[in-house]
């Protein structure tokens, strides 16, 4: 026997469950830690996916608990429209079964690899079969089924089916287990809170063990679901090109016009008779030759964009905007959204927003929170198009320090939303790099930041000012003091230059030799009116004036002083005591306001 | 001028400070100082006086902000911890000055260059040195030995001193305060200053004070204030001439510099402390050549101190133009010392009296 027929008997089809299962990491499975997160991503973004298409607000429930050893549990469920019993086995039983592959619109899900591969996971690891339970609607019955997947034919295995009690009315339920760890516990939870920044409409709870995290939705607006559209001609490829021809009846013109988005009668006979082929010739008698050229003649013919609108869901500025008000706390937010754009007859979207400040850690390279079609990135961000064109950005200009990265408390959204989001891979981890999007990021940051530079250059302004008023308020006394012990002369009187220097309303507080003296001083120039609070363990004695009135509480005093003062003008109050204790001031902006405690030690 | 009424002329300016802030903030003004820019761009060649200065340029600090106004706030401390000092006839080091801020709260020093230059700001407001605020360098102060007489206002009443008979075999101590001093009478013919504390001592031990009437100083490196003070003030009052003698290397030829032109960090008192009439005796690179004498190759570090020499205004001149060219093409240097090769004598006996010939000043 020859060496080809010896390798002949060898030479086998190899199903696709079976290659996934020798390559677990292009779908997101290659560790314990990291399979956790692929599924609860691939849950949670098919439930968010299926209420979109419903037209309802999503509901989420998850559920993580530890069943044995490294075995976990897994629960999702939604309140989508649920899975007709038929498909069941084979959304969850078959690689590559899905109903968004052949539509051209955003949406989360694509291929319909996610969730089948988070059951063969569940079947590589634990050899468990996965339960689901799914409704239609209030009068139809729920159904469990318990599928498996046939790894040598990548076909359904249903292990049972009956109908069972739910208290849901419709949605679907997906209960998984497979050896995992929640080292990622983290991330995870961090995935989840992203997801919710972006999905504002979501209401996601996650139980885990003993630990309870509920991701609120702060929009009652249910999204529109995004329209599909129909190819455009620049988008297209031989292949595909060649399966629509021979699925199409009609004239070559009827094809073009009818299969593709912005082709009219025109510009059809624009591609026929580049490609030297006749408007009425039957479409799917075209030889191979001639399909080449019609192939090349589209990309090449001038075709008006796609139409954005329709086929995308961009988040919204304001959405952006309260999504992450609602999950960080920052000085600084603000939101854009690009005008939709178009890569190799794929529209897209640029939506960014950059945070400023708050409670961001102060120092380090700054958070970049990556989204495509309103799903988080979690993974590989060295690798994505989103980090490279933040890091192509010259921060300095917009007063931010850069290391590459740029550095600081500083946080920076970018989403990418398209018809055909361009990943690096199958774990869908990262963006691939292209022109068209990179460009847009990149002008949707730099008008970010020429907002962020605005707001620092006010906070700096303001810095300024604060830092004149402690001027005077922390020192100038002091060399009031020495310099009249020098020249051995009685103290100035320094109050004109705190005026000169400040133009803030001051309220001092100042003691000496058992008297407490309250004053406000108001340097602005415009009126202003206050209360004064004071909180002490003493009332204050024979005050003149007395406060408008005082309240006793378990031994502390509150006394409040009701003060009106017009521009320049100043006020006092003086009563014995000590003057330990708080002192506090309402229906100031606080940015005009200079509180000085002089009880206070101001060395630090 | 007596020791008492210098007292009272530093106390009374630096009051008078003091005394400019409390009259600003009587009128309502924002207390502020002016000073001279203290950068390298600001230091100009005085023809007149043969020195480097301070130029035009001034900045002013207000106590509008609070880095100003704390800059004020420490030097109103320091005024009037100076002042205190002087009307209790203490004095103290700048290292001390530092650590008694320790105690001044938000006026306290971050560290000892601060004060240091705080110091200097203050020299400049009142036109005096520290030494007058009884502020003592950490560094001690040179030695001189020859036929020179002085009086020293000591602690202990005025002592007099003679140079050569009053002394042990390492000279006379010059104290950090130099204005306590008073030149009496000399029978000197000129005045050799040394760089090395070894040339010093060889000179000594060969008499060659007495044999030829000098006065001789060490300058113990480069010079420290007093020092260069005292330099001065032999020269301009008794009009003898000034010899610098100091290794033959580009760093050698700085302390020459300084002795006569006068230094960066001290610009505002360069009247004081330099001496434009000093001569430059050796080690020259000539000298090197003409005597064969031991030598080093120069270091890449030499070579750029020399070369940034050539464009240093300082040495414009055609002597050291010559000179410094021909020591980068001998790429050679030379210690002082290294004229021992020749015997311990011949410095003295054949060196000295040769090269102070040719400049006639012998």
């Amino acid at each position: 026997m020859s060496l080809a027929d010896d390798l002949a008997a060898q030479q086998r089809s190899i199903s696709v469950a079976e290659f996934f299962e020798r390559n677990k990491h292009l779908l997101g499975f290659d560790s314990p830690t990291r399979g956790i997160i692929t599924t609860i991503k691939e849950a949670v973004d098919n439930a968010l996916d299926a209420c979109e298409e419903a037209g309802v607000l999503p509901d989420i429930y998850l559920s993580i608990r530890k069943q044995d050893r490294d075995i976990y549990r897994i629960i999702v469920e939604d309140n989508g429209p649920g899975i007709v019993p038929a498909q069941v086995p084979y959304v969850f039983g078959k690689l590559l079964y899905g109903s968004r592959f052949h539509q051209i619109r955003q949406s989360r899900g694509q291929q319909g690899i996610g969730i089948s591969a988070a059951v063969l996971y569940a079947q590589l690891t634990s050899g468990l079969p996965t339960l689901i339970i799914s409704r239609t609607g209030p009068d139809q019955p729920a159904h469990l089924f318990s599928v498996r997947i046939d790894i040598e034919t990548n076909e359904p295995d249903v292990v049972r089916e009956e109908k069972v009690e739910w208290d849901r009315t419709h949605g679907t339920r997906i209960q998984i287990e497979f050896r995992s760890t929640l080292a990622a516990k983290k991330r995870l939870i961090e995935y989840l809170k992203y997801s919710s920044i972006v999905n504002p409409h979501a209401r996601i709870m996650l139980e885990m063990d003993d630990e309870t995290v509920l991701f609120d939705r702060v929009s009652d607006e249910v999204i529109a679901c995004p329209e599909s559209i129909k190819p455009h001609p620049h988008g297209i490829e031989i292949g595909q090109l060649r399966r629509m021809l021979h699925a199409g009846s009609g004239t070559l013109e009827q094809f073009l016009t009818g299969t593709f988005s912005r082709v009219g009668k025109k510009t059809a006979e624009e591609m026929c008779r580049g490609a030297g082929l006749s408007c009425t010739a039957e479409a799917h008698t075209l030889s191979p030759e001639e399909q080449r050229r019609l192939v090349e003649t589209m990309q090449a013919v001038k075709v008006p964009p796609p139409p954005v609108s329709r086929c995308l869901s961009p988040i919204g500025e304001d959405l952006i905007t309260r999504g992450l008000e609602k999950e960080f706390s920052m000085d600084f937010i603000r939101a854009r959204t690009r005008p939709g754009s178009v890569f190799s007859g794929h529209p897209f979207i640029i939506e960014a927003a950059i945070g400023y400040g708050g409670k961001l850690p102060p120092e380090g390279n700054a958070q970049i929170l990556r989204f495509a079609n309103r799903v988080p990135l979690m993974y590989q961000q060295g690798a994505c198009a989103i980090t490279t064109s933040v890091a192509g950005i010259t921060w300095k200009n917009y007063g931010i320090s850069q290391a590459g990265l740029p550095t600081g408390p500083l946080l920076i959204l970018v989403h990418v939303a398209s018809t055909s989001v361009p990943f690096t891979s199958e774990s869908k981890d990262a963006i691939a790099s292209i022109p068209e999007i990179e460009k847009e990021i990149v002008l949707a940051l730099q008008d970010l930041g020429r907002d962020l530079k605005v707001f620092l250059s006010r906070r700096d302004r303001n810095r300024l000012q604060e830092d004149r008023a402690r001027a005077v308020c922390a020192i100038l006394p002091d060399l009031a003091a020495k310099v009249s012990e020098i020249v051995e002369c009685e103290l100035p009187d320094i109050s004109t230059i705190e005026g000169r220097i400040m133009r803030k309303l001051v309220v001092r507080k100042r003691v000496n030799e058992g008297v407490v003296t309250l004053e406000a001083r108001n340097y602005t120039d415009t009126a202003a009116s206050l209360s004064l609070y004071t909180i002490s363990r003493q009332p204050g004695e024979a005050a003149s004036p007395p406060p408008d009135f005082t309240t006793e509480h378990e031994g502390e005093f509150t006394q409040v002083w009701q003060v009106s003062l017009g521009a320049g003008e100043v006020w006092q109050t003086c009563y014995g005591g000590s003057g330990r204790g708080m002192i506090e001031v309402r229906g100031v902006d606080p940015r005009t306001l200079v509180l000085v405690d002089q009880d206070d030690d101001m060395d630090t | 001028m007596t020791i008492w009424t210098l007292d009272e002329q530093a106390a009374g300016r630096l009051t008078g400070i003091a005394r400019k802030w409390y009259d600003q903030m009587r009128e309502g003004l924002v207390p502020s100082i002016s000073l001279p820019t203290r950068t390298k761009q600001n230091i100009a060649y005085d023809d007149a006086s043969e020195v480097w200065k301070y130029g035009d340029r001034e900045s002013t600090r207000s106590a509008g902000t609070a880095k100003s106004a704390l800059h004020l706030l420490k030097m109103a401390y320091v005024i009037w911890f100076l002042k205190t000092q002087i009307r209790e006839s203490r004095s103290s080091t700048l290292r001390e000055l530092y650590y008694i801020s320790e105690g001044w709260k938000k006026a306290k020093f971050q560290a000892q260059d601060e004060s240091n230059f705080l110091i200097e700001d203050l020299e400049i407001l009142t036109d005096m040195q520290r030494e007058a605020f009884h502020l003592r360098p950490e560094e001690d102060g040179a030695t001189v030995f020859g036929p020179l007489e002085l009086r020293e206002m000591t602690r202990r009443g005025k002592r007099e001193i003679h140079c050569q008979d009053d002394v042990g075999e390492a000279g006379y101590q010059i104290p950090t305060n130099i204005e306590t001093i008073e030149l009496l009478r000399h029978d000197a013919k000129f005045v050799i200053a040394i760089e090395t504390g070894g040339m010093y001592a060889r000179l000594i031990e060969n008499g060659f004070d007495s044999d030829h009437q000098a006065i001789l100083v060490h300058l113990k490196g480069q010079p420290a204030r007093s020092t260069r003070r005292i330099l001065n003030r032999i020269n301009s009052q008794f009009g003898l001439p000034v010899a610098v003698f100091t290794d033959g290397d580009p760093w050698s030829y700085r302390i020459f510099a300084s002795v006569a032109y006068g230094a960066i960090k001290s610009a505002h008192i360069s009247e004081l402390l330099a001496t434009p009439k000093a001569q430059f005796i050796g080690v020259q690179p000539s000298d090197i050549r003409d005597y064969n004498l031991p030598s080093d190759q120069l270091n890449e570090k030499d070579v750029a101190a020399l070369k940034s020499e050539l464009s240093d205004p300082r040495f414009a001149s055609g002597y050291w133009k010559e000179q410094i060219g021909l020591q980068l093409k001998l790429n050679l240097k030379s210690e002082q010392q290294a004229f021992a090769a020749k015997g311990l004598d011949f410095v003295t006996k054949e060196y000295l009296p040769a090269r102070l010939s040719d400049m006639g000043i012998l």
